[in-house]
């Protein structure tokens, strides 16, 4: 059953995959291959960014509900520490080299449009409403990201090569989108959630089917990660949050 | 590594429907539809368009500023070419 404590979880989790994928992306601010990427891929982080910001104040609220007091957003993203953390593992990992950023793009894209799509009709007319919204923004970063998997994959033998390693490597970090916990199960019953589990085959078939267009190969292996939804992190995301958050841990209530 | 330069486009831009296409500058992209999608992130973030044409600047033929003169002086000369003789009258608005 959907108690608040489970909903503010569950909220958190989306929050803060929008999040730390946004603050990914924004490390590449200045240093994209070229401007046009550059512009494209903050683009996408602040859609991102906005996205979390509406995860966290409808979080804020139901933390009011469950404590009294609810934290503020700013509070929520920046004043937490990394255990206290839902998001997927795989957004926490590192840019690495262009096709590794594209290989991450692409897999956690096609699961949130999956996801975005199921929650549009959630039981929950918040949730609802806020993934609506931001299912206009995630289509096109579908198509963005591969398109690119198709250029890359399909185009010279050092792009096709670091696009099929950035595939493998990153592979093992797909399987926590799929896998439910006691958080999910209880949502899911209630209609508020939707079954993680039950996108796993529209997510491969995607996915599949773009790789092969772009000559690459879906991998098989079986084994996969876990333990970001549950706060148990790899040891990228410290390094992130002590970038995201030391201005305010630096200087408390700071603003501008 | 052979290091290629992507090609570069010019992009036109329909603000609203019933307006024409309008110029309204240029980047760089592998392939037309990256263009347009370049196009998209670089000159619509702030909802100034309902539509986005590309073409690669090589396709283009211009003319050249040394033959401004020949091209375009001798219209200078043809004031009849103006609608500029023709009484109206002065019921008549917005023309």
């Amino acid at each position: 059953m959907t108690t608040d404590r489970t909903l503010f979880d569950y909220l958190l989790r989306l929050a803060d995959s929008d999040l730390i994928l946004a603050q990914r992306l924004g490390e590449w601010l200045g240093h994209g291959p070229v401007l046009e990427e550059d512009i494209a891929f903050a683009n996408v982080g602040l859609d991102l960014l906005g996205q979390a910001r509406m995860w966290f104040a409808y979080a804020s609220e139901v933390e009011t509900r469950m404590n009294g007091r609810g934290r503020t957003e700013d509070e929520l993203a920046l004043l937490r520490d990394g255990g206290d953390f839902r998001n997927l593992l795989l957004v926490e990992q590192p840019n690495g080299n262009y096709a590794d950023t594209i290989a991450r793009q692409f897999y956690f894209d096609v699961w949130h449009e999956l996801l975005l799509t199921r929650l549009e009709r959630s039981a929950d007319a918040r949730i609802a409403e806020i993934a609506a919204k931001a299912l206009k923004e995630v289509t096109y970063h579908v198509e963005r990201s591969t398109d690119w998997i198709i250029r890359l994959g399909d185009g010279t033998d050092v792009s096709h090569a670091r696009m099929q390693a950035a595939i493998d490597v990153l592979w093992p970090y797909t399987g926590e989108m799929f896998t439910a916990d006691a958080t999910d199960r209880a949502l899911t019953g209630d209609g508020v959630a939707c079954d993680s589990e039950s996108l796993l085959a529209p997510w491969r078939e995607r996915v599949g089917a773009v790789l092969s267009e772009a000559t690459l190969t879906l991998p098989s292996a079986e084994w996969m990660q876990r333990g970001g939804k549950q706060g148990v992190h790899t040891e990228h995301l410290g390094h992130v949050l002590a970038e995201m958050q030391w201005l305010q841990r630096a200087y408390p209530g700071a603003q501008w | 590594m052979n290091r290629t330069e992507w090609p570069l486009w010019e992009i036109f831009i329909r603000s609203q429907h019933g307006l024409a296409h309008k110029h309204v500058g240029s980047l760089h992209a592998p392939d037309p539809e990256m263009a347009v999608k370049n196009a998209r992130d670089v000159y619509t973030r702030r909802n100034e368009g309902v539509s986005i044409w590309v073409i690669r600047s090589a396709d283009i033929t211009a003319s050249s500023p040394g033959e401004k003169e020949p091209l375009f002086e001798p219209a200078n000369s043809k004031v009849y070419r103006h609608p500029t003789f023709f009484p109206m009258p002065d019921e008549v608005k917005h023309i």
